[in-house]
């Protein structure tokens, strides 16, 4: 075949449970070694897409390819994709090393490469000590690095990562972040990694499709998704974002303007082809917002503001000011300078003008 | 008594000032306690005295008359009694194991969701479990008379009770018991490491026999030693479908003590409530033995 194969590729898939819809009408192609995402909150059909991959639900209409394969009604058992449960879903009555080398001895593979290379599999996620121990008397971490490297000793062309980070404290979710990245580089296998958690999502993804209510609304890279949101649910969704609803005003190359029911006028670059009249929104990230103090700023987008709250975070300081119609926006403010000066830092009360670039700031359909 | 529950509230009353009396006792509290002592009472006070009359050294009457393990001696030199507990133990080992496969898969079928009629079968299965036992014996009887002048009838054949009707009424009440037993083992299963074991590319088959079978064998295990256990006390059921001259334990303890309540019947009940005490005790511990 000359055209390319996907690792997985999903043509027009739809799954429905007793009259509810769980996926709608979904097409992805993801690339060989691709690390991609689906991110979306809980009951958007992250995990009902990832299931039918696997095998374990059958989509309702639509056909999924897996290497190029047509999969039809193909149990899991005879695909060729491992998957990671959130639950680990690790065998209780047999050890670590007996979990590990499960999908081994289902492809009746002899007992001397079996033991070479559940040690293999254990080193790599170092769990070779533990080889012996039953998983419940691991902790999380070590019961998810077992579930990591039961599914990847089948060498499997596709792995499946379902919220497999969710139970672990902050900190070790990040080095296992890491770790999940490095070993997905390393062995060069396609990763597709179900997270309901945007940051995790934008730290280890090449590319990221966020869903809502069954449907993919967006695919893109994460500095794709983050900075060129499409749609407002992505834009709220993926890190924070104000939102000023209006009227266009008018378009000139690119830059729309929009006036809110009380009168402002605020300007944006265009995302969408919109006409004057069209009801839309802008949207702009709290970090690309200045706050500043004494004398009125020249250009466009700037109020005058009063400062509401304000929370010193370490590395930022989040302050939430109020603009003259009553609606309040964020503002995020690198502290980029080490100071214990409380002057050097905003109260709450202080008069402000907040202002942003139009480049920094999208108008998006309402 | 009285007394006693007087002082102690007396002692509370001023207890809190007093770090000695820590024990605050409501009268709801004691109200239950004594109930609990009441119902222990009435139903353990019976078979401490069928123990204990069984090492009494008295042929007959309530007197005790020295400790002796006579009756004991008597019952193991007592041919009669040899075969009619190998005769329990046969019908108990047989009916056990039919009924330990069918009620498994029964339980195993219970838990797939989607046929219909699971329900009216779900709740069909626990009649046996709360139905008298005399109307479950009666309605079996009916049920033999009843297919053996089919036989007659359709293909001449002349069946007729034996031990053979005793085993098949005791798979039809053990069945229950099993499926009811099971199914909790069932339900404490992870339905995800089917799913996990088929991931690895373990065919449904391969999935049963190592992962389910496996994990839910303590549950298996706990409702086979039950249904031995109910099978090896019954009385009634075994009393109205055996054939003549089958005789278990139970039907030739009722035999004897027509005539009278002899030691060597309390020396019986005492061995049959020891093995059973153990073979429950063990149904338990396997039920509740979760994968460690």
């Amino acid at each position: 075949m000359n055209t390319p194969t996907w690792a997985v590729e999903l043509d027009h898939v739809t799954k429905e449970f007793r009259g509810s819809t769980a996926v709608r009408d979904v097409s992805l192609k993801i690339a060989d070694g691709e690390f991609f995402s689906l991110l979306g909150p809980s009951g958007c059909g992250k995990t009902t897409l990832l299931r039918m991959i696997a095998g374990f639900e059958n989509p309702s209409s639509g056909d999924i390819y897996i290497e190029g394969e047509l999969m039809g009604e193909t149990p899991a058992n005879r695909r060729d994709v491992n998957t990671v449960f959130q639950s680990y879903a690790l065998f209780p009555h047999m050890s670590v090393a007996e979990n590990v080398a499960f999908g081994l001895h289902m492809k009746k593979i002899n007992k001397a490469d079996v033991a070479t290379r559940v040690k293999q599999a254990l080193d790599m996620v170092q769990l070779h000590a533990f080889g012996d121990r039953r998983p419940k008397q691991l902790s999380g971490g070590q019961q998810q690095r077992v579930a990591l490297a039961r599914a990847l000793i089948n060498e499997p062309e596709v792995l499946l990562l379902d919220e497999p980070l969710a139970a672990l404290d902050l900190k070790l979710r990040k080095e296992m972040q890491l770790e999940l990245k490095s070993i997905q580089q390393r062995l060069g296998i396609t990763f597709i990694f179900v997270t309901h958690d945007q940051e995790e999502a934008l730290t280890m993804s090449d590319r990221i499709a966020v869903m809502e209510l069954g449907k993919v609304l967006q695919v893109g890279q994460p500095t794709e998704i983050y900075e060129r949101p499409k749609t407002r649910f992505v834009a709220d969704f993926i890190g924070e974002c104000n939102f000023i609803d209006g009227t266009v005003l008018a378009v000139e190359n690119g830059a729309v303007t929009l006036e809110t029911d009380g009168g402002v006028r605020v300007v944006g670059t265009g995302m969408f082809p919109v006409a004057a009249g069209d009801h839309a929104v802008l949207a702009v990230r709290p970090e690309k917002v200045r706050l500043v103090e004494g004398q009125q700023p020249q250009g466009t987008n700037v109020f005058a503001a009063i400062v509401e709250r304000v929370a010193y975070i370490g590395s930022d300081t989040r302050i939430i000011v109020r603009l003259p119609d009553g609606s309040p926006f964020d503002v995020w403010e690198a502290n980029t300078v080490s100071t214990l000066d409380p002057n050097q830092y905003y109260t709450a009360g202080d008069p402000v003008y907040v202002t942003w670039a139009t480049q920094n700031s999208l108008i998006l359909e309402r | 008594m009285a007394k006693i529950l007087a002082d102690k509230r007396i002692e509370t009353k001023h207890g809190r000032s007093r770090p000695v009396a820590k024990r605050h006792m409501p009268w709801g509290t004691w109200a239950l306690t004594l109930n609990a002592i009441f119902v222990y009472t009435f139903l353990y006070v019976p078979i401490i005295v069928l123990v204990l009359f069984s090492f009494n050294a008295a042929k007959v009457g309530a007197q005790w008359q020295g400790f002796t393990l006579q009756w004991y001696n008597e019952l193991f030199a007592d041919a009669r009694l040899g075969d009619a507990l190998w005769t329990s133990l046969k019908i108990a080992g047989l009916s056990t194991l039919i009924a330990t496969t069918i009620g498994t898969l029964a339980a195993l079928a219970l838990e797939k969701r989607g046929w219909r009629g699971r329900k009216a079968f779900d709740t069909g299965l626990y009649l046996p479990v709360i139905i008298p036992d005399v109307v479950m014996a009666v309605s079996l009887l009916g049920f033999f008379t009843l297919a053996f002048r089919q036989f007659q009838a359709l293909l001449g054949l002349n069946l007729a009770m034996g031990l053979w009707t005793v085993i098949i009424s005791h798979v039809a009440f053990n069945i229950s018991f099993v499926t009811v037993v099971v199914g909790t083992s069932l339900a404490n299963f992870d339905r995800r490491l089917e799913e996990a074991a088929a991931d690895l590319g373990a065919t449904p088959w391969q999935t049963f026999w190592k992962i389910k079978f496996p994990l839910i064998g303590p549950g298996v295990l706990g409702g086979a030693l039950l249904s031995f256990t109910l099978s090896l006390d019954d009385f009634v059921v075994t009393f109205f479908t055996r054939g003549p001259g089958v005789n278990t334990l139970t039907t030739e303890v009722y035999g004897r003590i027509k005539k009278s309540i002899s030691p060597e019947i309390n020396a019986i009940s005492s061995l049959m409530l020891l093995g059973s005490t153990i073979l429950v005790l063990t149904s338990l511990w396997m039920q509740r033995r979760r994968q460690a």
